[in-house]
Formats: structure tokens, C-alpha cells, sequence
């Protein structure tokens, strides 16, 4: 019976924390079911959840085995997959600060 | 970085313990010598691809008139590529497959599992017994599945680019049949970039998906007859729907529900749904105005013609305002587009030779529209004209469905006036109503303004712009996805290129 | 068309809104005149929509130098004043050197720049480093030009455009965009529209980028503006991937090849935090199609300097034209046998560094003022290269 579950299930992490979740989930289902509802922040400082849950929209965007700005939606959780939210890869520098040598 | 694959069609023969269909016995205008004695399109590398594409579009037009497999012949018999693996495509595959033993039938989808929207499956998969029996047909006939894989490029006739784990290919075909579905359309009000808030069709997928909406407040809005089809899954799953608001009249909708009747299939459906509707505050007339809550929805104002609010507390706004037919990829193949739907005649082929295409592209239709129209496009792609012309009678009257289905769920004038100045369209950009409603024209408005530049292309604020502005979308550039540099140029495919003659500047 | 605003103001009409005509509406507002433009399809809507926006001071010769030179002192001026909009960046040029060949042109260029009055730096391979983490560790080293700057040439136009209407209006003339109209014939005071129209001014400036010369009335004796096409490839947001344009020195190495296309690593950071990729050159090709072969070739270039580039997400490629000259330099100034017929033209690949000094040059000879420049070498009057 163990083993069967273990069969069915994968394990990954979310933000750090260990979490078991069924084969062939999505990471965009995984992560909502842990609870997380914003997945990414936008161009302007506010959270994003997913909108479209097919691909299109790129709003469910996370960063995932380093990876930034893959569509989770779309991607099926794999066994040691790492999964970080809200990372705001996209909030840009102020230009210059770090320019000089 | 594996090797670059360039010539992926090439590679596995067709196997040949496919079963054959029996009604595929009898000669038709292509079997025989229609393809006797001509060869593959030679596949060549990306390295040739430019000099095809700049006679791209003289040659699709050239083409027009030219009767269908004249222009491609083979021994083996027709490369198909179907794009898109919902009904409409799996069922353009499995016809063609079965009609044309000799066909080499390739389906591609972006998603890791064929079925479309409607089919998904999921970690915890619905019965479909539908899907089930079309999916097990595709592997009883050969079909090869590439998928997940997406065509970014058209160069020329004849050849897409495929982009996939492993990096770009090219893949050649005799025929084509565009089969891409459609997308919801989503209108901006303020509010609607809150975690929370998402399509209706997009809460159907994830919860097919396993997403948990046990317990969840969940207020089901928009138009179509799509927000039945989710308030359904969703009460069966355990969500609590707190209010579902149509934004169509009473009448309109009446008016629609008796068409369905008339269509025994769409009939039972209308009884489930209306099975499932009970206990559920349905309200017509009303549409969402704003979306609330801090950092995520906590509540939804819901208005109506009269001007009367209502304040839903809520956990989720599942909010789809109809479905908008997929036309980028028919677009770039110089199909017709006229009012956003590809322009077929009735046995699905377009205005490109070879082209044809199926489902939700020609007209938002459903189902049995998607099925039949993948059947008919499946059988003129292999030219068995006979039996297309068997089925027109039915296409005609499904035709007739896409039609009333548009007239009950036009959408209303006064969902123009919903976003406010700072409330954002272009969601990848975060650029506002205030800066794109000044402009008239929308490559103006994406220059000027970044809206539609980011990630998804413009494919969502595109919908929104469509019926706020009437904005066309213009014709998609590769990739018509994005894509990693290192997929659109495998590492080890080409050799270092002669450096630049003189400096590179702005 | 009748003469608006105040009688005394000469009429200039500008051929084109690209960044060229529309700096030159601008400069010859500031001054005074009234000035039609006429664009026959949207402003800022061709080369200057394609290209990079790479703000930089060139040193192929001494002209092309003096110009971008003088240039980048009048984007400097103008940098308080540009909107958020446009996008400026003064992130500086890294001329980067992967041998001992290219790091001996680094010290040429050194040498060049800093007889010039132009401020530069040599980066040795552990400063490089520390710069831009994400090069590859084995170049020896770069040039650093921290003055070079980036915009955003569309909305750079639209900038341009408003300070011309503004000024205008602060000197009581005219301004008028004619806009959606192609032009169907000119001379040295009028302009025939294709739709029937006929705009008269006293001067008539053609800076119609690689169409300019078919308008003329005639040839223009020696000279050619042929339609190089440039392919860019911008990625997803990834802030502080890189943090200077990045361009190639290898260029050096093979200098006049005579193949018809080319690529060469240029990197460009926008202020978004996209990267922007360039650069291909060809000849000969006349639809402004994507050609995935030669954007592979780009990636591989980029990808060798920048291992990690290749994870980047393409967003959108385009491909435009540069209007190139055969001497690589512009053409402004007089027709020859038109002395109200001004040329604004064949920028090539500096378009938008060059506008401004351009538009000076085109006012100076209006306003019968001396320019600040030897405008000599870039007079269409200029001997040409031969045409076999």
C-alpha cells in the first residue's frame, strides 16, 4: 500500500518546503494546493496568479529548478523538481548602480 | 544540449501493424497515381530556410486553384500534420489515418497530453468516455504524437518549425489542418489582476487538474454557455458558488437554451446543467465591476443594467468572457481571417492550398462542431470527396449553432466602459487603460506603450483590445511562442559564421 | 496649402518622421520656421522602430567620428529633458576582446578615443570579470566607453515630435504632421502627394532613410543607399544578466569579407531588463522576413561570449533595414543643382546616435549659420564610389 502510494506520487519542493503531490499533477495545481496564490510579481510590484490555466498567458510564470519564467500550468511536477515563487525576477535595477569598475 | 534534430519527419517509417479501415479500401481521386511517381518535398536544413520564406507568400497565393496534391506527391503516401490535439484535431487524425492507410499522420500539441481544454486530463482524470475512444484510435491507426511541442515559424509551404524539449525542427507536410482551438477572452475591470481572479474555462483546467476548490466561495462570471459547464465541475468538486452571473439578457439565453433542445446531444447537456444549477444564485444581466481584496480577491462587486451592486465575498472570481478562435498560426499562413475566424469553405479547406482547418478557428461551435468539422477536414485532406459531401448537411446545421450561439452571448456595450484609468490591460507589461485608449492603432498603441510586447504576445490584452478598440491583432511573428535561445538554435548545428565586415552599432 | 502663422517664418517641409526628420522638425521649430512633416506611414514606424537605439560614438573614420561625437554631446544636453518613456540609459559600451589581436585593437582604440577628448577605459580580463559576471572567463579583456548610452527610438520620435509642436507654438508658426500619405513626387519647393495634394514650402528636406534617393528628381551622381537588413532578437526580463552593450571586437579580423551576410555579438541590456540581441547584416534581401538560420548564427555568437545566454527566452524577432551608403557615411546637405533640396539620409546603422548632429547640420544650412562640424564630408555633392 505504501509503496503503491509511493508509486503515484512524486515529491518536490515549494519555496524550500518538502511536498508530496500525485503523478501527473501541474506545479500550478501543486502550488495552489499548497496554498500559494501569487505566483509571480508583476512589472509593477504587484502579485500574479494564474489566469488562463492553458499556456497562453504566462501569468502562473515561476522559477523552477533554477529556471525562471517557465509556464506552470503547463509543466508536470517531476520527482525533485525545486520550485520557487514570487522570485520578482522581473523588477528591474535601477540603471547605473552597478556599472562602475 | 543533444544534437540538433532537423529533420524529425524523416526519421521513423510509418509502422505497419496498423489496422486499416475498411471503408478506406476503395480507390478516390488522390490514391494511385495521384501520388505515383513524385517524391517528399526535400528536406533541407534551417540553413535554407530564408530563401523558401521570401517566396512564401507569392507561392501560397500562386498556389490557390491548384488542385489539392498536385504540388506534393509521394510513394509512401501524404505527410499530415495536424496542429492542435483537442477534438478537432484528434478527430481530423484518426479520419485521415483511416481513410488513407498510407497517410503518415503527425498530431502536435503544446500540451504534454492530447485532449484540448475540453478533453484534459489530469492527475485525477474526468471520464471522458468521448476523449477515451477518439485517443485510442489515434493509437490504434499510427497517428504520431508530438506533443509537448509547438510550431513557432511558417517559412514556406510546406514546412513549419516545431520547437520541443530537444530544441527547433523542421517538419514538412502535404497537407495541413489547423485545428488550434480557441482561448478565453478575458475584458479588464479594476481589480481583475488580483491573485484569485482567472478564467472560467482556466478554473474548468486546473480543477481537472486536481486543483482543490473544496470549500472554496467561488463566483462564476462572464458569458457563454462555458460558465454552466464550470459551476458543474466545480459544485461536483466541492466548491461552493456563491453567485453566477451572466452577462447576456434572460432572453437571449432562453432563446438559446431552446435551439440546444432541438440537438438531442447538446440537449442532455442542457438537462445536466440545469440539474447542476440548483441552489446556484444565477443572475443575468450582471457582469463583475471590480474585484477586491488585499493582495489577493477577497470580494467581487457584481452590477447590473439598472445600476444595482452587489458585493460577493469570495475566494476565487472564475471570469471568462467567451471563447476567441485561435487564428495566429492560420494567420500566418496567409489563411483568410475575416471578423477573427478563418475562412473555410465546406470541406474545411482555406484559401491556401493544402491548408484546412477545423474547430473553434472557423467559429466558436462546441463540441460536436470541433468533432465534425476535425472528421471533414481528416477526409478532404486525403480527398475523399464523397464522404465530405456526406456530411455537409450536418456542418451546415452546426453552422447554424455557431451562429445562434454568437447572437446569445454578444457581449454588452456597457463592458466597454468597465476598466478604469489605472487599471491595467497589457498584464505582462503592467500598461494601463489611461495610456492605450488614446490610440487608434494598434501597432501605434504596442510602439508607443509596450502593451502587448511582453511574454504572452498580446494574446490576452489582444481579445480585450479587440472589443474595446477594435484593434485587429496583427499577424503573428516567430516565435509564435516564446522560446529559449537554446531551443530555437540547438547548440552543434552550425559551425562558427564569418564575423561581421564592419562594427555593429544601434 | 496656404502659409499659417507668422509671415516671415520660412516653410520647411521634412519628407519622413523617422528619428532623422523628426530631430530635424525639432531643430527647425526650436529656430523658428514652419515646418510641415510628412510621413507616409506612421512616425518612428520604420528603421527607427527596428533598430537597437545604441547611442554610440564610432570610429570606422574620422568623419563618421566627428558626427557621432558631436551627436552624442547633443543626446547628453537633451537627457534631462527626455521622458521616462524614452527610456535612457547611459549604460556605457564594453568592446569586448577575446586575444591578444583584439585586445591590441582595444589599446588602439584606447589611444583613439582618448586623443579625441573621449572619455575610455581598459578593462583587464579580472575587471571584465567583475563587470559582467556572466562573460565567459577566458577574455582577455575590454574597452570600456561609459558615455555611450541607450534609448527607446519610437517613443524617442514621439519626443521629438511634441518638442516641435511646443516650439511652434512658443514661436507663433505653423507645425503640421501629414500623416498616412506617400509622397509622389518632390522638388526643391513642393511635394506631390500620391492622394492629390501639393504641400509648397521654401525648403524641402528629404530624410526618407532608404527611399530618400528615389524621390529625388533626378539621380544623385555617385551615390547608392541599398537596404541592409538587420535581424534583433529581444528576450524576457531578466534584469542584470548583463549591464553594458556588449559588442565584439572579431569584426577586426575579417574586415571587408565580401560574403553577403554577416553576424556579429552585440548585446544590448534595455531598461525594461530584456536583452536585446543583435546583429546580422545582409544585402540583397528585400522582405523584412524573419531568417531563423542566420538568428541560429546570432545565438551561436552571443552564446560564445555569454554561456548562459542560450537560457533566455526569445520573446519576439524582427528584422529591419539600415539605408547604407557605400562610404558609410550620411548624406546631408544640398542636392547638388538644388539648393532648397536638402538630403537627410543614409545613416546606415547610426540613425538614431547621428540624428541630432544631422539635424543640426540640416538647420545651420537653413539658417545660413556656421556649423559646429565641417559639414564637407557628408555633403551628397561629395565624390561617390564608383558603380560598375
Amino acid at each position: 500500500m505504501g509503496d503503491a502510494r509511493a508509486q503515484n506520487t512524486v515529491r518536490i519542493s515549494i519555496d524550500g518546503r518538502p511536498v508530496t503531490v500525485a503523478v501527473g499533477t501541474t506545479v500550478a495545481v501543486a502550488v495552489w494546493n499548497h496554498g500559494i496564490r501569487r505566483f509571480r510579481v508583476g512589472v509593477a510590484g504587484a502579485g500574479r496568479g494564474p489566469l488562463c490555466g492553458m499556456g497562453i498567458c504566462y501569468e502562473c510564470r515561476l522559477t523552477i529548478d533554477g529556471q525562471p519564467g517557465r509556464r506552470s500550468c503547463l509543466l508536470p511536477c517531476v520527482q525533485g523538481m525545486c520550485i520557487e515563487t514570487a522570485t520578482e525576477s522581473e523588477c528591474t535595477e535601477p540603471a547605473g548602480g552597478t556599472r562602475d569598475v | 544540449m543533444s544534437e540538433p534534430d532537423l529533420d524529425r519527419s524523416e526519421q521513423q517509417p510509418r509502422g505497419s501493424g496498423r489496422p486499416s479501415d475498411p471503408s478506406t479500401e476503395s480507390g478516390d481521386c488522390l490514391s494511385g497515381t495521384a501520388y505515383e511517381s513524385a517524391e517528399l518535398p526535400t528536406h533541407q536544413q534551417l540553413a535554407t530556410t530564408n530563401q523558401r520564406r521570401r517566396e512564401f507568400r507569392s507561392d501560397a497565393r500562386r498556389a490557390l486553384g491548384r488542385p489539392a496534391g498536385e504540388r506534393f506527391k509521394t510513394k509512401s503516401g501524404l505527410n499530415i500534420v495536424v496542429v492542435g490535439g483537442g477534438p478537432a484535431g484528434v478527430a481530423a487524425a484518426v479520419t485521415a489515418a483511416s481513410a488513407d492507410p498510407t497517410a503518415r499522420v503527425t498530431l502536435i500539441d503544446d500540451n504534454p497530453a492530447l485532449g484540448g481544454q475540453i478533453w484534459r486530463q489530469g492527475a485525477a482524470p474526468e471520464p471522458a468516455v468521448g476523449a477515451r475512444k477518439w485517443l485510442r484510435r489515434l493509437d490504434q491507426l499510427g497517428v504520431e504524437r508530438r506533443c509537448p511541442a509547438t510550431v513557432i515559424d511558417t517559412p514556406s509551404p510546406g514546412r513549419l518549425v516545431v520547437a520541443d524539449a530537444e530544441g527547433t525542427s523542421e517538419l514538412a507536410y502535404h497537407r495541413l489542418i489547423v485545428a488550434t482551438g480557441a482561448t478565453e477572452r478575458f475584458l479588464p475591470f479594476p481589480g481583475w489582476t488580483l491573485p484569485g481572479v482567472l478564467g472560467a474555462g482556466a478554473l474548468q483546467a486546473l480543477v481537472k487538474g486536481g486543483l482543490d476548490v473544496r470549500g472554496l466561495r467561488i463566483v462564476i462570471a462572464g458569458t457563454g454557455p462555458l460558465l454552466l459547464a464550470v459551476t458543474d465541475l466545480v459544485r461536483r468538486r466541492g466548491g461552493r458558488v456563491v453567485a453566477l452571473a451572466e452577462q447576456a439578457d434572460f432572453s437571449s439565453v432562453m432563446t438559446f437554451g431552446r435551439s440546444m433542445w432541438r440537438s438531442p446531444s447538446k440537449g442532455l447537456q442542457a438537462l445536466g446543467f440545469a440539474q447542476s444549477l440548483w441552489n446556484v444564485p444565477y443572475r443575468f444581466a450582471t457582469w463583475p465591476a471590480r474585484a477586491e481584496g488585499e493582495g489577493q480577491l477577497e470580494r467581487v462587486v457584481l452590477v447590473n443594467p439598472l445600476g444595482e451592486a452587489n458585493v460577493v465575498e469570495c475566494d476565487l472570481l472564475a471570469c471568462g468572457f467567451g471563447l476567441r478562435p485561435n487564428v495566429a498560426l492560420a494567420q500566418a499562413l496567409s489563411c483568410d481571417v475575416v471578423d477573427g475566424r478563418v475562412v473555410v469553405d465546406d470541406r474545411q479547406q482555406t484559401i491556401v492550398d493544402g491548408v484546412y482547418c477545423a474547430g473553434e478557428p472557423t467559429g466558436i461551435g462546441g463540441l460536436d462542431n470541433a468533432l465534425l468539422q476535425g472528421r471533414i477536414a481528416g477526409l478532404a485532406a486525403v480527398g475523399r470527396s464523397e464522404e465530405v459531401r456526406s456530411l455537409s448537411r450536418r456542418r451546415r446545421r452546426e453552422q447554424r449553432f455557431v451562429a445562434v450561439l454568437e447572437k446569445a452571448f454578444r457581449l454588452r456595450s456597457e463592458l466597454r466602459s468597465l476598466p478604469e484609468t489605472d487599471t491595467i490591460v497589457c498584464r505582462c507589461e503592467d500598461v494601463t487603460w489611461g495610456r492605450v485608449r488614446e490610440f487608434d492603432d494598434v501597432r501605434d498603441c504596442k510602439l508607443k506603450t509596450r502593451c502587448g510586447m511582453g511574454p504572452c504576445q498580446g494574446r490576452v490584452c489582444g481579445g480585450a483590445l479587440e472589443f474595446l478598440k477594435g484593434f485587429r491583432p496583427e499577424t503573428p511573428r516567430p516565435p509564435f511562442f516564446p522560446v529559449t535561445l537554446n531551443t530555437l538554435a540547438p547548440t552543434g548545428a552550425s559551425e562558427r559564421t564569418p564575423a561581421s565586415e564592419d562594427a555593429p552599432e544601434e | 496649402m496656404s502659409h499659417h502663422g507668422t509671415p516671415q517664418a520660412d516653410r520647411v517641409l521634412i519628407v519622413g518622421a523617422g528619428i532623422v526628420g523628426a530631430s530635424c522638425a525639432y531643430e527647425l521649430t526650436r529656430r523658428g520656421y514652419a515646418i510641415t512633416v510628412i510621413e507616409g506611414g506612421r512616425p518612428g514606424g520604420g528603421a527607427t522602430a527596428a533598430c537597437m537605439g545604441h547611442v554610440v560614438v564610432m570610429d570606422d573614420s574620422e568623419a563618421q567620428f566627428a558626427l557621432g561625437h558631436y551627436s552624442q554631446r547633443l543626446w547628453d544636453e537633451l537627457s534631462d529633458r527626455l521622458p521616462g518613456s524614452v527610456e535612457r540609459d547611459l549604460c556605457g559600451t564594453l568592446w569586448v576582446a577575446e586575444d591578444d589581436e583584439e585586445m591590441a585593437a582595444v589599446h588602439a582604440k584606447h589611444a583613439f578615443y582618448t586623443e579625441r577628448g573621449v572619455k575610455v577605459e581598459i578593462l583587464d580580463a579580472p575587471a571584465l570579470r567583475r563587470a559582467e559576471p556572466e562573460l565567459r572567463p577566458d577574455l582577455l579583456g575590454a574597452l570600456r566607453v561609459p558615455g555611450d548610452s541607450v534609448v527607446y527610438p519610437p517613443t524617442a520620435v514621439d519626443f521629438m515630435l511634441s518638442e516641435a509642436v511646443r516650439h511652434a507654438r512658443e514661436h507663433g508658426v505653423d507645425f503640421e504632421l501629414v500623416c498616412g500619405t506617400p509622397v509622389e513626387r518632390l522638388s526643391s519647393h513642393w511635394v506631390a502627394l500620391r492622394d492629390g495634394r501639393r504641400l509648397e514650402g521654401d525648403w524641402v528636406v528629404v530624410s526618407a532613410g532608404r527611399g530618400a534617393l528615389d524621390l529625388l528628381p533626378e539621380a544623385l551622381p555617385g551615390h547608392a543607399i541599398r537596404p541592409r537588413k538587420g535581424h534583433l532578437v529581444i528576450t524576457d526580463r531578466r534584469p542584470g544578466f548583463c549591464r553594458h552593450q556588449l559588442v565584439e571586437l572579431g569584426y577586426l579580423k575579417s574586415a571587408h569579407s565580401s560574403g553577403d551576410s554577416s553576424v556579429a555579438f552585440n548585446l544590448q541590456p534595455r531598461a525594461t531588463g530584456q536583452m536585446l540581441l543583435g546583429s546580422s547584416r545582409q544585402f540583397g534581401r528585400d522582405t523584412a522576413e524573419v531568417e531563423l538560420d542566420i538568428v541560429h548564427k546570432m545565438v551561436d555568437r552571443g552564446r560564445h561570449f555569454l554561456p548562459r545566454l542560450g537560457e533566455l527566452q526569445a520573446v519576439r524577432i524582427w528584422a529591419g533595414f539600415r539605408p547604407a551608403t557605400d562610404d558609410h557615411l550620411p548624406l546631408v546637405g544640398p542636392v547638388p543643382g538644388h539648393e532648397t533640396l536638402l538630403l537627410a539620409a543614409g545613416h546606415e546603422g547610426l540613425g538614431i546616435t547621428t540624428s541630432l548632429g544631422t539635424a543640426r547640420l540640416i538647420a545651420d544650412r537653413v539658417s545660413g549659420v556656421d556649423p559646429e562640424i565641417d559639414p564637407t564630408p557628408y555633403l551628397p555633392s561629395r565624390p561617390g564610389a564608383d558603380h560598375g
